[in-house]
């Protein structure tokens, strides 16, 4: 297992460093940050000396050098928008769109997992069909569209809920409800169907044979074995909520790693930029990891 | 008069599906009594599963419809009780082994747990069901029981993880121990210890065993009574030994006739001149497993050669090796003279279509997206100089024909035959190529008897018509007798005993071969019992 992780962790730096090299000569290409800073009636001067004072006049490459030796001793650079230390902004935004991410995705499990499995049970069934038509809505639902109305209808019109920002537990229901939509639709029929495959097993066999009682025989004996495929999915959809709830980031003006990302690249705040990738791919790693962790502990022959 | 213990009156079964009703049982009726064994006979498809299916509320309705009938559990009708009261009674009055244990069991719960469950299930506390599911473990003689109370169904083997069923069923003491195909995937040496497992446990017990086989020679061996069943229906019923030696019904006649091992055994060949093909000292590693240890082996032209051999004894890693489908580590394969590991890749392409390979499953090994044209033919797609084009559909037709099918069937897909008709297909596929060796690996395992013995016969015509060589995989050794002229036995990845069939069969030299023979059951159910007790003196059965 541990070698397992180490040669994972190997992989994934070879990406990262790759990642940065590409992303840093990439950024660059979009031009000088600044013009963007400075006021259209800066001076010749002045901006001479805004590029001298954020070494935008060396080459290329040994800008890349300062930067790569800056990052062995732990220092991603400032970000010239809020001029502070880059890492500082990241986390803070990351730890935002990780709240996000955790709420969400605890709520979307809970509910596709509970409502999958019961619709699994009777196959066809009233209960079935309702909630593969509220998946079904739900996968294909696009989102953006959805939050836009949602604060039509309940924050303009009803003024129930408000529009923007992160001030209290009100402005989390918005985001957090227009992000469980979709992945609940997909998770919940990757629950549905794959609960399906597990209660037509030979295994559920033997428990009815047994006279285990219903609860137990898809709770137990079948839930265990559904989620296996069941995992993966809720990673991915975890991961694209951590990586890029970009829109819905922006529709509801909330500060997470998504709307920085957007921000820095048009501000060309590249500090910023390098450090966002640099911590959202460490989230994936991670992300990655305990899935596969978790496939250990749920399934013993991956163990043995 | 008394009530049986169980009672199955006048049962039918239907299940509705797209293609219509298909009517599984019909008025099916069977009694069975405390410390007795019966056995219900029949082949795939015959509806022998369907009425303890029945009994144990197993059946999915729909599509399944009972649509007359009772089922007596000493007397009391199941079908009226409700879903709880049905739900307490299995398990605990009557439990039930099914084939294929590793299926059977949770992958993802340990072993004791899922004993153990058995016992909660029915009202017994924690502490107490893990003690039951120790000492069960220790009775059906699961090595180190503490260590596999935690240990999970895929660490143990075939005949292991049958043992934990069994114990699993009997963690509530049942009164009827329901017994599907419990040995069909064994290998011999271990039907017999899992056979001889229910019998004690039996005894001990006093419990009812029903047991459903497709297997004469377990009937023999273990049933007191048995119910014939064809297409739904029971055909013949009665003492397992009257109905052996004097069968009223003709299927029952057919199915006796049918049963391998009982033909005359060819002479023994003149092996001199050179042999067709010839393996030397094949050596193949899967990891650190030691899969084959240095195997020769001599084809003659127009011999069939059978390798038989349980479980992981390296049998289908010889075919593999031997047609290069996995390259050996070691060693060399002559055919014709020329050396196939020293070929180029062309010169190996030219070989191909001498050497065929059919299969055990032919519902993997054919396309399903091909039809039976396509796949016929597409050898001489890949080998055009065998056929003009214009030929080809006459010649498929012809094959076809051949193998017992019918020429229109060319159109069809796989999956519009039946097991023994698919396969003829894949048999129809490797004549395409009118190769000189066709190597069959556990070809006839899956198939019913009566398919079965059709099917060795279509071999053997073929083996006279074109003077084709087998090499002959199998474990089911009375198939073996009367198809093979030579036997190599493998064990572990070596060659244990090696000679024609009548030296094998008759005077077997290596105690292995004589511990496989007499493991392997033999439909009458007096020669059986006399080997019963020629077993039990002689200690054979190797632990």
């Amino acid at each position: 297992m541990n070698s397992f992780i180490g040669k994972r962790a190997l992989a994934s730096a070879v990406s990262l460093v790759g990642l940065v090299i590409l992303v840093f000569f990439l950024s660059r290409l979009t031009g000088d940050p600044t013009n963007l800073y400075l006021p259209l009636d800066a001076t010749t001067e002045m901006r001479d000396q805004f590029r001298e004072l954020h070494g935008f006049n060396d080459p290329l490459i040994v800008q890349f050098g300062r930067y790569v030796g800056d990052l062995l001793q732990g220092n991603f650079g400032d970000s010239i928008r809020q001029a502070r230390p880059a890492m500082d902004v990241v986390l803070e935004a990351f730890g935002w769109t990780l709240t996000l991410a955790v709420i969400t995705m605890s709520l979307v499990t809970a509910a596709a997992i509970v409502i999958g499995s019961l619709a699994a049970f009777k196959v066809g069934g009233v209960f079935d069909r309702i909630a593969t038509f509220f998946s079904l809505v739900g996968a294909s639902a696009p989102d953006f569209w959805i939050a836009i109305v949602a604060i039509v209808v309940f924050a303009v019109n009803l003024h129930w809920l408000p529009t923007s920002g992160t001030g209290s537990v009100w402005h989390w229901i918005l985001p957090v409800a227009v992000l469980f939509i979709r992945p609940f639709g997909l998770i919940l029929q990757v629950v549905r169907g794959s609960m399906i495959t597990v209660l037509g097993s030979a295994y559920v066999k033997t428990a009815r044979a047994k006279g285990v009682r219903t609860r137990p025989i898809i709770f137990v004996h079948g839930l265990r074995n559904a989620m296996l495929p069941v995992i993966t999915v809720i990673g991915d959809q975890a991961a694209a909520i951590l990586n890029g709830a970009v829109v819905i980031e922006t529709i509801f003006g909330f500060p997470g790693i998504g709307k920085l990302m957007i921000d820095s690249i048009l501000l060309r705040d590249f500090a910023v930029v390098l450090a966002a990738i640099m911590v959202s791919a460490l989230a994936i790693f991670l992300m990655n990891l305990l899935i596969d962790i978790a496939y250990a502990i749920l399934d013993p022959r991956i163990r043995y | 008069m008394a009530d049986h213990l169980l009672e199955v009156r006048d049962l039918s079964v239907e299940f509705h599906t797209v293609a219509g009703t298909v009517k599984a049982v019909q008025n099916v009726s069977w009694h069975l009594d405390r410390g007795e064994t019966l056995a219900i006979l029949g082949e795939s498809g015959s509806g022998k599963s369907v009425s303890a299916s029945a009994v144990m509320n197993l059946i999915d309705m729909p599509p399944g419809k009972i649509t007359s009938g009772t089922i007596l559990l000493n007397g009391r009708d199941m079908l009226s009780m409700t879903a709880e009261e049905r739900r307490r009674v299995n398990g605990a009055k009557i439990a039930m082994i099914f084939q294929d244990p590793l299926a059977h069991l949770n992958p993802v719960y340990t072993v004791g747990w899922q004993i153990a469950e058995m016992v909660t299930t029915h009202g017994g506390a924690r502490a107490k069901a893990d003690a039951r599911a120790l000492e069960l473990l220790r009775r059906v003689g699961v090595p180190e029981p503490e260590v596999a109370m935690r240990k999970y169904p895929h660490q143990f083997s075939g005949g292991q993880r049958q043992r934990l069923m069994i114990a699993m069923a009997l963690a509530c003491k049942p009164d009827i121990l329901i017994a599907d195909e419990p040995t069909t995937a064994l290998d011999v040496t271990v039907q017999a210890q899992v056979l001889e497992l229910l019998q004690e446990l039996q005894q001990e017990t006093g419990m009812g065993l029903l047991l459903i086989t497709h297997d004469l020679g377990v009937v023999a061996e273990i049933a007191d009574r048995v119910v014939v069943m064809n297409g739904g229906c029971i055909v013949e019923t009665g003492d397992a030994a009257a109905v052996y030696a004097n069968p009223q019904h003709p299927y029952t006649r057919k199915l006796i006739d049918a049963a391998p091992g009982k033909g005359a055994m060819p002479e023994e060949r003149d092996r001199s001149g050179q042999p067709l093909l010839l393996a030397q000292n094949l050596q193949k590693h899967y990891g650190g497993f030691h899969a084959l240890k240095g195997v020769n082996l001599t084809i003659m032209p127009g011999e069939t050669v059978a390798v038989v051999g349980e479980s992981g004894s390296g049998k289908s890693t010889l075919a593999r090796a031997i047609l290069r489908l996995d390259d050996p580590d070691a060693g060399r394969v002559m055919y014709q003279g020329r050396d196939l590991m020293a070929m180029t890749p062309r010169e190996l392409f030219g070989c191909r279509r001498d050497l065929q390979m059919v299969f055990q499953d032919p519902t993997q090994s054919l396309n399903p997206r091909m039809t039976v044209y396509q796949l016929i033919s597409e050898a001489w797609v890949i080998h055009p100089e065998i056929l003009p084009k214009n030929q080809w559909r006459d010649r498929v037709a012809e094959l076809l024909v051949k193998v017992g099918l019918r020429a229109d069937m060319a159109g069809r897909y796989p999956h519009q035959f039946s097991g023994g008709q698919r396969q003829r297909i894949a048999i129809a596929r490797a004549l395409a190529m009118e190769p000189k060796l066709i190597v069959c690996d556990e070809a006839v395992s899956a198939l019913d008897v009566s398919i079965q013995a059709q099917v060795i016969e279509l071999l053997d015509g073929l083996r006279r018509e074109f003077g084709l060589s087998y090499l002959f995989i199998a474990h089911d050794l009375p198939v073996v007798r009367d198809f093979a002229d030579r036997v190599i036995v493998m064990k572990a990845g070596q060659i244990v005993e090696e000679g024609s069939v009548r030296q094998i069969f008759e005077d077997p030299r290596e105690p292995y071969t004589r511990a496989l023979l007499a493991a392997s059951l033999d439909p009458d159910p007096q020669v059986q019992a006399a080997r019963r007790t020629a077993r039990q003196e002689e200690g054979l059965i190797p632990a």
